[in-house]
Parts: C-alpha cells; structure tokens; sequence
C-alpha cells in the first residue's frame, strides 16, 4: 500500500552562537515550555571521525483530541532522537521518530542547526508525517501538523528560556 | 531530568554533569578523545538498558544506530529508504 506522507517545514533564528546552543541543547530539559517530557537518557554515543553521534531515548506524554482517542491509548510516548555533530562545520542535525504505533502516526523529523554570518544560529526543521489508518489518514495528518507547528513553537520557546538562563550576557546583536 | 529508570537517576545525572563539562572544555574546542566519561557512562548504560527492557521498550523496529540517512556517506548507504512515500 502506499502511505501517503505530509510534509511541514519551519525556520527558526536563535539570536545565540552555535556554540551556545549545542551546548544548550543537551540541557534543554526541564523548561516551563516541556511539561510534556518526561524522561530523557543518552543511550548511544560515541565519537566518529571527530563527529559526535548520539542516541537519546525521550518520553513524553502526548495529549490526543477526542476522536483521536479511539485509535491512541493515553500511555506516554517513547521518541528516539539520533543526532550527528559536526564541530569543525558547526552543523547540528537531530533526527527524531516516536517508537510504537506507527500505523496509526509516524512522525520523522529533522533538525539542522547551523552557524548563520551574522553569528545567529538558523534551525531548519522539517517533518514527514504519515498515518496508515484506512480513511482517517488525512485528518490524522492534519492533526499532526497542527500539533508539529503548535510543538514547534513550544520547543523553541523553551529553548530560548533556556538559552537566556545558560547565557545571559552573549545575545547576538543585541 | 528523570531517567526512564527511576534508579537510575543519579547515575544519570553524574554521567549528564561528566559530559556537559566534557562537550564544552574539551570537544568543541577540539579534543576528540571521548574516555573522560567512558567509565560513568558504562554504569549508567547498565542501569538504563536493564530498564528499557523491564518496560518492554521495544527499540528492535528502528534503524541500527545512525543509518538515518542524514549524513551524506549514510545516505549514500541506505539510499532512499527514508523518503517520504509521497506529499499531499
């Protein structure tokens, strides 16, 4: 069968070194914007030609709307988040997928941070949503994205929280 | 943050503590040797795997470790088996 995917993409600026945020990155949680997250361990990491690669292992509880229910049991979701760093590019790339129930939800999603002139840091996020449930599909996709555009904004805002704790003083620009 | 492994927790912490100074003192300013945290890290992957399995996280159905496609030399190696089916 074909599975059909929806695509989402977003752009985010953090006035902060890349340096900042990788470092940041690692210490994102807790923040007032992640209730949601539950746990987070390291399961996997090692360093490979002077790339650092690591596995995470998150969960987190994962609200559905009501006519969603049917198809989820409310037990948190376990998300694996594989990411690859490169210091001498200064690229950070996560890429993330939850475990379980994918028939019903897949959602991959990919994150680059990069280094922009102005010394900023730009974090392109895209995401492939897919569902397999005969007739649901697209409105399970729909609410997918809704929720990727409402978590996105969410994420951002508590890294940024976290950012101005860590470093208080070294705004871009500003 | 809490570990998946209630008692697993502190093991976590010293490993997070280990690394975040590691990460910033010695990786990105180019020191690639990793062995700093070696030994934290081994106990807590104990305390964290034997966890994992006693919830029954099933990590069997996703890739081995960092065949993700990302990288140009793995995308290279799994080809395309990470696009997208189609786009609507």
């Amino acid at each position: 069968m074909v599975v059909t995917a929806s695509t989402c993409r977003t752009e985010t600026v953090f006035d902060y070194s890349w340096m900042n945020v990788v470092v940041a990155y690692w210490n994102r949680y807790p923040n007032p914007s992640s209730t949601h997250v539950l746990t987070e361990d390291t399961i996997q990491r090692e360093v490979r030609d002077g790339k650092l690669f690591s596995r995470r292992l998150l969960s987190k509880t994962n609200p559905v709307p009501k006519w969603g229910a049917r198809f989820y049991n409310n037990v948190p979701v376990k998300i694996v988040e594989d990411s690859v760093l490169d210091p001498v590019k200064k690229t950070f790339t996560t890429f993330t997928r939850n475990l379980g129930m994918t028939k019903i939800m897949k959602v991959d999603e990919i994150v680059v941070y990069s280094e922009q002139k102005d010394g900023s840091t730009l974090a392109v996020r895209r995401a492939y949503i897919s569902s397999q449930v005969f007739g649901f599909s697209r409105a399970i996709r729909a609410f997918g994205i809704e929720r990727f555009k409402a978590n996105g904004n969410k994420a951002s805002n508590g890294f940024n929280y976290v950012l101005r704790r860590m470093f208080p003083d070294s705004l871009v620009g500003g | 943050m809490s570990s998946v492994g209630e008692d697993c927790n502190e093991l976590k912490q010293q490993y997070d503590a280990c690394f975040n100074s590691w990460f910033s003192e010695r990786f990105l300013k180019g020191q690639t040797d990793d062995s700093a945290c070696a030994p934290i890290f081994r106990v807590y992957q104990e305390c964290v795997k034997r966890s994992i399995k006693e919830k029954k996280i099933d990590l069997q159905e996703i890739d081995p470790i960092f065949e993700t496609g990302l990288e140009e030399d793995n995308a290279k190696k799994s080809g395309a088996k990470q696009q997208p089916a189609g786009k609507s």
